[in-house]
């Protein structure tokens, strides 16, 4: 009871002090808070992205076959389909039609794909909503794309996508298989790559294996693989973040430094009177211990806070530009919010200990000094 | 409570070529509900003897009682309880913290204490009211006058109630109508049974009525009381 | 009221929020439940197997199928498209 009434007197003490120069102080607060807001904006999208993508991606196809010739991606013949023969647990097998198209009115490029399901008329396209939101078009509207041999076909949009799937759908223009064959210039029958389906995920490296074997110039590649692939892009992507931000938060330390372990002549004559009145050096300790755990508690909370809704309500549009670069079509989306633990404690752990080490350890000598030094 | 040193040295910087001796065998008793002015000039040792009295430093030899216990043998620890609870300190240049408002100045000693925040800022207001600083209270002491600075001085060493007030050359820094202001303040402390010890080079201080005996010090030894 | 009370109102927002912060992590409000649903739905209809979020170059937008030869497999800094290109590993895999 007794320790608890002391520390609110020292809290009390040190928050007027702190109030006394409320710029300075308040600068510190704000910078900090902005580079806890930054790591931890980082942190939350990486680990929503991450999740997102690798939750969605589940559903993508166990093995998709590439065929190459002379070690580049080349069109895999339809007789591949037959090629492959019998595979145990192999569920089902189908050619993919698939390819880009750059739209030079609008310089973006775009996903053009075949979806037999969609049953499309060899007039219609189904497109996603960022390209609608770039070219201003809607349902209804038409879509002219210059052919392979330059005859222009038009096609009439008959609805777009899902905005909800903008993540994976954004830039998709789906078209009949005609309308793809022909205008694309696809004539001789072949697929872009042969997607496998299988049931049991521990039979798909006998699979792949068999694969390889049987058709030497192709190459599967596994969803497994991208799976891994995407989870070291996101924490790639998010050590990239962190470097570029360690720029940052280096100068932040020289300024948190210099203003925390930088003592003033007048503190130090103020910690002189505190130990002339009857203050122990533990209590300019401790009251000086709660300063650093004030400040850097507060811009903690504060800044992860405005991170949570910078990322899950804001839809993380500072990070916008540096995932978008030069492209033109961009998704919208909303990331389903998620935590991780680990990471929210390792971000509390770096923010925090360091500065309240750095403002403890330069006061340790001054509150050393003899009471009596106020009288000499 | 009686202090009482006997035969006390203090030696800065023992044991270095630039070893200086400030006390050199002081004896003397100081009795309690008196005004005990230490008189000399600077570099006399008034402020060394007085600082080793309010336990805020400790002789290199010798013995210090108070009361009935010996100071000069008790570990740190003890010393800032026994400074804590006895001695209210007032300094040359009143040392307040500023930015600080009058009431958080006054409540300064109090901390390390903890005592039930009601009851201390109701003694604390008690104690502005009767130096006449009740409005200030919640002023930054920087825009305080002298005169009122001074009295904020008096409280903050009489928050914690101690029996003795230490005051090292109270009226350096106030003028003579000021300094015998100050007296005033000494006698109401001395009217409520408070030992004061003062050290001063002011004759407005060690010519008062209100001291009661006046012990002068030339380097480092008693001359006169 | 003490400052001491003031920051500990303050710290019981915070902390509320915070809080907060965490169940509302944990709701998962069955329009986003919807929304992943659907977008699996789409994922496997068509095979897909890369998000959208680069499309400035045909040899980003897939980096899973990239061929060996695009931009992004020759070194894991490809700094000569940036942002992507300093952004991103190339993927992993288990066979050439």
């Amino acid at each position: 009871m007794e320790w608890i009434r002391r520390q609110r007197y020292l809290i009390d003490f040190i928050l007027s002090s702190l109030l006394r120069r409320k710029g300075k102080n308040f600068g510190l607060l704000l910078v900090y808070t902005l580079v806890v807001f930054m790591l931890a904006s980082v942190m939350l999208f990486t680990h929503a992205l991450k999740r997102e993508v690798g939750n969605v991606l589940q559903a993508s196809p166990e093995i998709i076959l590439q065929r190459t010739e002379a070690g580049r991606h080349a069109l895999i013949p339809a007789d591949y389909l037959e090629k492959i023969g019998r595979l145990r647990g192999v569920t089902g097998r189908k050619g993919r039609l698939w390819g880009y198209f750059y739209d030079a009115t609008v310089k973006a490029n775009y996903t053009l794909m075949v979806a037999d399901e969609r049953e499309l008329a060899d007039t219609e396209v189904i497109v996603g909503s960022a390209i609608a939101r770039a070219r201003g078009v809607g349902p209804g509207d038409y879509l002219t794309f210059r052919s392979h041999d330059g005859i222009a076909y038009s096609f009439m949009i008959r609805e777009l996508l899902d905005s909800d799937t903008e993540l994976f759908s954004a830039d998709l223009v789906l078209m009949s298989e005609r309308a793809f064959r022909v205008s694309q210039g696809v004539t001789g029958g072949g697929y872009t790559d042969i997607v496998l389906s299988v049931s049991n995920p521990r039979e798909l490296s006998k699979i792949a294996e068999k694969l390889t074997q049987r058709l030497p110039d192709t190459r599967p590649i596994l969803k497994q693989e991208i799976l891994r692939t995407y989870d070291a892009i996101f924490s790639w992507r998010q050590g990239i973040l962190f470097v570029l931000l360690a720029g940052a938060i280096m100068a932040f330390v020289i300024f948190a430094w210099d203003k925390a372990s930088g003592l003033s002549a007048e503190e130090k004559r103020e910690i002189g009177i505190l130990k002339a009145i009857g203050w122990e050096t533990g209590d300019v300790l401790q009251m000086k211990f709660w300063e650093g755990a004030i400040l850097s508690v507060t811009a903690f909370f504060t800044g992860y806070l405005l991170a949570y809704l910078h990322v899950f309500y804001a839809s993380a549009s500072l990070f916008e530009p540096v995932l978008k670069g030069w492209a033109v079509l961009y998704p919208a989306f909303r990331l389903a919010p998620v935590v991780d633990g680990l990471q929210i404690a390792t971000l509390f752990f770096f923010t925090v200990f360091p500065y309240v080490v750095a403002t403890i350890i330069p006061i340790w000598q001054a509150s050393v000094t003899d009471p009596d030094a106020v009288m000499r | 409570m009686r202090i009482s040193l006997q035969d006390v040295h203090k030696v800065f910087n023992q044991g270095r070529p630039n070893a200086y001796p400030a006390i050199r065998g002081v004896t003397l008793t100081i009795e309690p509900n008196q005004v005990t002015c230490l008189k000399g000039a600077s570099g006399s040792g008034k402020s060394t003897l007085l600082s080793m009295i309010g336990c805020l430093s400790r002789p290199t030899s010798g013995r210090i009682h108070l009361g009935e216990r010996m100071l000069s043998s008790l570990p740190e620890r003890f010393l800032t309880d026994i400074r804590r609870h006895t001695f209210g300190f007032i300094f040359q240049q009143f040392n307040l913290i500023s930015g600080l408002t009058v009431l958080e100045n006054v409540l300064l000693p109090a901390y390390p204490l903890a005592p039930d925040f009601k009851q201390l800022k109701k003694s604390a207001n008690a104690l502005l009211e009767r130096f006449g600083l009740q409005h200030k209270a919640q002023s930054p002491v920087q825009w305080l006058s002298g005169g009122e600075a001074q009295r904020v001085a008096i409280c903050r060493a009489l928050i914690n109630d101690p029996q003795i007030l230490i005051a090292d050359e109270p009226t350096a820094n106030l003028d003579t109508r000021l300094s015998h202001a100050f007296m005033g303040q000494i006698r109401q402390l001395r009217e409520i049974g408070k030992t004061v010890l003062i050290t001063s080079h002011d004759p407005v201080v060690f010519e008062s009525p209100v001291v009661d005996r006046v012990i002068e010090l030339c380097d480092g030894q008693v001359v006169e009381g | 009221m003490r400052k001491s009370d003031r920051l500990l109102l303050l710290y019981v927002v915070l902390s509320g929020l915070f809080l907060l912060s965490l169940a509302d992590t944990t709701r998962s409000p069955p329009e986003g439940a919807e929304r992943i649903d659907r977008t699996r739905r789409m994922v496997a209809e068509l095979g897909l197997t890369d998000p959208a979020l680069f499309t400035e170059a045909r040899y980003t937008r897939h980096l899973s199928q990239a061929d060996l030869h695009s931009a992004f497999q020759d070194h894991p800094m490809a700094l000569e498209h940036f942002p992507s290109g300093s952004l991103l590993v190339p993927p992993q895999r288990s066979q050439p």
